[in-house]
């Protein structure tokens, strides 16, 4: 048990330093790491607690203390929350005494220019990884593309758009 | 740490730790699908902690570091009003509730996952959180459209997460000083 809390400090700590760009930028690494090297569950697993998560209130990391939960209860919470907001907390505390500093700086312009196509990279990954393990048969295809092109050509709000693929789910039309 | 002088907030309400701790709380509690449209409401326009200046700026800064944004946000609100008791009531009350919220819904989906009933309506919640994120990807990608080094960096970066599955770390030791060496070159 100690063992995997130490695993999972870790894993989260190592990703809270990664993710530039916001939380997305990391689902695949994490999905690797849980999924892949640890075993800990399947893709389709990891798929489904992203979607509780996206489905619950407030920021769009809440995967991390779902994973916790998943692999190693209570204590399991605490230790991949902790791992995964404190690093990059602290940063942001440092961070908050240099910005003054260095606001007005053309390098800082030219760092944010080039981590965007990065950022761009890394959450179109996320995305093809939580796909490819969440559609797999073609109800869910279905879904997953409805809801892709609803939510880029309309204002529709996201909650709506996961309630209806969440009723359109319960049908159980395409699914096996 | 502690919170950085008054001077610069001394026009605003500076909330005490208590605040800070209700505010994010509820916003946490609200905030669905996107907290930083109602991040900004809460802070600027309700509350009065931030001018819309000083928030715009808090969040360049946000966006610039590792971390969720959001996230990220309210530990520097919480420091800059109250030092290090008032980054922990931020950041707290934020992810309180959700965090609540997360498991409760993964004890249901532990214990009914079995269910085919259930186990189709998260395989449609799952699907419909997939569509959501393919959104998302394509709204950030959309304006590199134009832009042959940024669609190269980007595909690179697709390549190597989506397809070779290679870590996390080395991807973006390479990749992002590669970008931003590029940048600068272009740029000159």
């Amino acid at each position: 048990m100690t063992a995997t809390l130490v695993t999972l400090a870790l894993i989260f700590a190592e990703l809270s330093l990664l993710a530039f760009g916001g939380g997305n930028t990391i689902l695949p690494e994490m999905q690797r790491q849980v999924v892949d090297i640890h075993h800990w569950m399947t893709a389709q697993e990891f798929g489904a607690l992203f979607a509780l998560a996206q489905a619950a209130p407030g920021p769009n990391m809440m995967v991390v203390p779902l994973v916790g939960w998943h692999v190693a209860g209570f204590p399991g919470v605490l230790v991949t929350s902790l791992a995964k907001f404190g690093p990059s907390s602290l940063v942001t505390g440092f961070a908050l005494r240099l910005w003054e500093r260095f606001k007005d700086r053309p390098w800082r312009r030219t760092v944010q220019a080039g981590l965007v196509p990065v950022t761009a990279g890394l959450v179109t990954a996320s995305a093809i990884v939580i796909t490819h393990a969440s559609a797999s048969s073609w109800g869910t295809i279905l879904i997953a593309a409805m809801v892709a092109i609803a939510t880029t050509k309309t204002r529709i709000h996201p909650l709506l758009a996961l309630a209806a693929g969440a009723v359109l789910g319960l049908t159980g039309i395409g699914q096996p | 740490m502690d919170a950085i002088p008054a001077a610069q907030t001394a026009k605003h309400d500076a909330p005490d730790v208590g605040e800070l701790f209700t505010g994010f709380f509820i916003l946490g509690l609200t905030g669905f699908g996107g907290v930083l449209p109602l991040a900004r409401h809460m802070m600027v326009e309700k509350r009065g902690w931030l001018t819309g200046a000083e928030f715009t700026d808090l969040l360049g800064l946000c966006q610039f570091l590792p971390g969720g944004n959001i996230i990220n946000m309210s530990v520097a609100v919480g420091l800059k009003f109250r030092g290090i008791p008032g980054a922990f009531a931020s950041i707290l009350g934020l992810i309180a509730v959700p965090t609540a919220v997360v498991i409760g819904l993964g004890v249901i989906y532990g214990r009914f996952a079995d269910d085919p009933v259930v186990r189709h309506l998260f395989g449609g919640l799952a699907a419909a959180a997939a569509g959501l994120l393919i959104s998302t990807a394509i709204k950030i990608a959309w304006p590199l459209r134009r832009d042959v080094l940024g669609l190269v960096i980007g595909a690179l970066c697709v390549l190597a997460i989506a397809v070779f599955r290679l870590p996390l770390l080395p991807t973006l030791l390479t990749l992002a000083p590669l970008s931003i060496f590029l940048r600068s070159r272009q740029a000159s």
